[in-house]
């Protein structure tokens, strides 16, 4: 393969993705050229429009409903599927044909992420596709995309960073990278998006970040789109008189985002004109939430307005008569906004989690609790000790200190486009510096909210190659199994449990990791399943550390791995003696290999999938 | 000037006829050029003999055969634009209403749907620029051979230029049109379609 001409990166967002590049011919040091594509895709049936951003949504068109032509694109024929605009806007009319919010589903453990399951709510007579499909296909298309605007540098033979969530468990990592490859990506690295985010300021600032952030900084970066809230933490320290910036703590994943903000508006609204008497049907719906965003940024923008008028229009074609007039005012927006999703809370709250009842619905995890600074005040809690071991760290962390004290702040995500918001999310943390008597943490400015992921991701394949700055941090959790401890059996209770750790804390990109002492006996041709876990605080613990107690916030189950040995030149039923090796890939993910104690043979330990019931 | 679609263009304006005194300088230009370089002193005889159609000056590539793009069809571009007003602005609607019936509270709130909307549609297929940048009521001059066709003369229109006026519109130009690609067999007369809900 040629040198790549362009590093692209490629943010697949719960609701939105976008594709940046970088000439990397054209670039020099830190002064880069960066470039977004803008994506073909259909906004009505046989027109087809290009945008800087590709709604994550894929609509199944029944048979009768559109006429041949209807779903072309510039590239094809031959699809007889929409993703896009139109997939979006048409589905909002059926949604039991629409698939949205594939990423989510690809990260919910509870659920078989490579099973035809989405629409989940859609009839039999719909062919279903899998999370990992919906993701394929969307990632096919900006690949198209690409291809149809560059002949002269095919995708396949540049260089491409794909953005997760920081959040983002080795499971739902791995299924990404598998979605990318059926879409037709080799090489292909990915990134988390904070990192992404904090790339794209390093990039637009063209070398001048380095005056703004100081050995000892600690930056926050606060990352909240359509449809999850992402935080990463990450400290700026100075290494033979060059900064560094090294990743040290990520928050939970929290399905919770602006369209979250713009429904709960909008029912807010749709209750004031039921209680008139005027009911909305769903395409009302629709336009409602979308004027609600409107008002709401209007409101959220100049506090000197009081009220804004809202218009559901008609849908019939009756725009003055069937119209429905009715205002979004000031005191709502803040009420439902402000201290809905950005309460004014204290540093010592936490999330409430309220236990799932006997039935629970099979859906996606969305957050329980709406509180973004609450979600925040639990993360910053949690990681009050990540920089205690850093190098240049040590005499400034404050023993006293109950929670990681942030010294600078990046937003990022469509949902701060209101000011307010971002003032209001700083303004909640300064007070809690202030309460323990530490500096205020200032606002980095200067962030591309809605195509920053894209751009960072692009400068990362950029930076990759030796140029410029790069974060660093490895792995963001630490990663056990589950061994059940040979204590006697008590009746009633489950046997205890015991945790060892398979893979430490901040394993570097490329890095592997044995474990020596633990062997475990594999059955050929039987499946081994073992209880995996990951903690994003414990970073002392070696490889080979073995946890008899942990607090509940320390340690989360992440599902199950397995293994299984092929019977081939075996007896079945044999017992095979393996050690666990852990690699952490250059690509980004984690992997598990069963290696032989006797020989060279070696097998991939899977993430498992499949639902845990 | 960029154009990002295929059907329909907007043809570029004709570049205003240069000044006096630009015309100078490439008078000046243009003699020394033909002195030094024979081959341009050939393209410039060829013009001066050739045809009514002056070829160009620099050795440009023949013009490019037209890709076999379809014919640009004035009717599909307008009713691709109604479609658009239509879908995002509600502009039929609005227009085939009778207003009698109605108060002028109702009218608003239909209108702001109106405005935003064809907002949405100017902002996204059209890039529209002031044709002249000076602010409203401010005094300028016009020297010979300014663009009639971008600028309209009114009230005291006499003498010869340079003409010196006060601007009372700035005027708009679009210097770029974006309207989405269709399908071949797509029917552009479908302003929007009806919709049966099952």
């Amino acid at each position: 393969m040629s040198e790549p001409r362009y590093s692209i990166g490629i943010d697949l967002g719960t609701t939105h993705c976008a594709l940046a590049y970088v000439d990397i011919t054209a670039s020099e040091g830190e002064q880069t050229l960066c470039a977004v594509l803008d994506i073909p895709q259909l906004t009505d049936p046989g027109t087809v429009e290009p945008s800087a951003l590709l709604p994550s949504f894929l609509y199944l068109p029944h048979a009768d409903e559109l006429t041949e032509g209807d779903l072309d694109l510039p590239w094809s024929t031959a699809q007889d599927y929409a993703v896009g605009e139109f997939a979006r806007s048409r589905g909002a009319l059926t949604p039991i044909r629409l698939v949205s919010s594939a990423k989510s589903w690809l990260c919910h453990a509870g659920v078989d992420r490579r099973a035809a399951i989405l629409p989940h709510d859609a009839p039999p007579e719909v062919a279903r596709v899998s999370p990992l499909e919906a993701s394929t296909r969307y990632l096919e298309h900006l690949r198209q995309a690409w291809d149809d605007a560059h002949p002269d540098a095919p995708f396949a033979e540049q260089d491409i960073t794909v953005t997760i969530p920081a959040s983002f468990d080795p499971a739902a990592r791995e299924l990404t990278l598998d979605a990318a490859r059926a879409a037709g990506y080799s090489a292909l690295t990915l990134l988390e998006e904070p990192q992404a985010a904090l790339y794209s300021w390093i990039q637009s600032s063209a070398g001048r970040w380095r005056k703004d952030v100081q050995p000892g900084d600690i930056i926050l970066v606060v990352d909240v789109g359509g449809g999850t809230s992402d935080f990463s933490l990450i400290a700026v320290l100075e290494r033979e008189g060059n900064l560094e910036l090294h990743r040290v703590a990520v928050g939970d994943h929290i399905l919770l985002g602006g369209d979250n903000m713009d429904l709960a508006l909008a029912h807010g609204v749709a209750r004031k004109l039921a209680a008139d008497g005027k009911a909305l049907d769903p395409w009302q719906m629709r336009a409602l939430t979308y004027a609600c965003r409107v008002a709401k940024e209007n409101l959220l923008t100049d506090t000197g307005l009081e009220v804004q008028p809202i218009v559901v229009p008609s849908r019939g074609s009756k725009l003055i008569g069937g119209s429905l007039r009715t205002e979004l005012t000031q005191a709502e927006v803040r009420s439902t906004i402000l201290e809905g999703f950005f309460p004014e809370v204290e540093a010592s709250v936490r999330p409430s989690t309220r236990t799932r009842g006997g039935l629970t619905q099979l859906g996606l995890p969305y957050a329980q609790d709406a509180g973004v600074t609450r979600h925040l005040a639990a993360l910053l809690g949690r990681q009050v000790g990540a920089t205690a071991e850093l190098e240049g760290f040590a005499g400034q962390v404050d023993a006293n200190a109950s929670f990681l004290h942030p010294t600078a702040v990046l937003f990022n995500g469509g949902v701060f486009k209101s000011d307010v918001l971002a003032q209001r999310t700083l303004d909640t943390l300064n007070r809690w510096l202030e309460a323990e008597e530490a500096e205020p943490a200032r606002m980095l400015a200067g962030a591309d909210l809605d195509l920053a992921v894209a751009r960072g991701a692009a400068y990362y394949g950029y930076v990759r190659r030796g140029q410029g700055v790069r974060i660093r941090g490895g792995t963001a959790r630490a990663y056990y199994v589950a061994i059940e401890s040979s204590m006697p059996a008590v009746p009633g209770m489950e046997p205890p449990v015991q945790a060892l750790c398979v893979a430490p804390f901040g394993m570097e990109e490329g890095t592997e990791a044995d474990l020596q002492m633990q062997e475990f006996g594999l059955v050929v041709g039987a499946p081994v399943h073992l209880r995996f876990f990951g903690s994003s605080v414990r970073r002392q613990d070696q490889i080979g550390t073995l946890l008899d107690f942990w607090q509940p916030d320390e340690v989360q189950e992440l599902g199950e791995i397995h293994a299984t040995l092929p019977a081939e030149g075996r007896q079945p039923g044999e017992i095979v003696q393996v050690r666990l090796r852990a690699t952490a890939t250059e690509t980004g993910t984690l992997e598990l290999t069963a290696m032989a104690m006797d020989g060279d043979e070696h097998w991939k330990v899977e993430f498992d999938l499949r639902s845990q019931d | 000037m960029t154009l990002s679609t295929h059907p329909p263009h907007v043809h570029p304006p004709k570049p205003p006829a240069p000044s006096f005194l630009r015309r100078l300088s490439m008078a000046f230009r243009v003699f020394f050029r033909i002195l030094v370089y024979p081959d341009y002193a050939a393209q410039v005889d060829g013009l001066r003999f050739g045809a009514d159609l002056p070829p160009p000056l620099t050795a440009a590539p023949p013009a490019p055969a037209p890709t076999p793009a379809p014919a640009v069809n004035y009717n599909d571009a307008a009713l691709q634009l109604l479609a658009l007003l239509q879908r995002d602005a509600r502009l039929i609607d609005f227009t085939q209403e009778n207003l009698t019936r109605y108060s002028d509270a109702d009218i608003g709130g239909a209108a702001r749907v109106v405005h935003e909307g064809c907002c949405k549609v100017l902002r996204e297929h059209f890039t529209i620029v002031p044709v002249r940048q000076e602010a409203e009521g401010s005094r300028i001059v016009l020297n010979d051979g300014f663009d009639a066709r971008a600028i309209r003369l009114t009230g005291n229109v006499v003498g010869k230029a340079p003409f010196l006026g006060s601007l009372s519109h700035r005027g708009w130009r679009a210097i770029e049109v974006r309207l989405p690609k269709f399908a071949e067999n797509h029917d552009v007369t479908v302003l929007a379609q009806a919709e049966v809900e099952l």
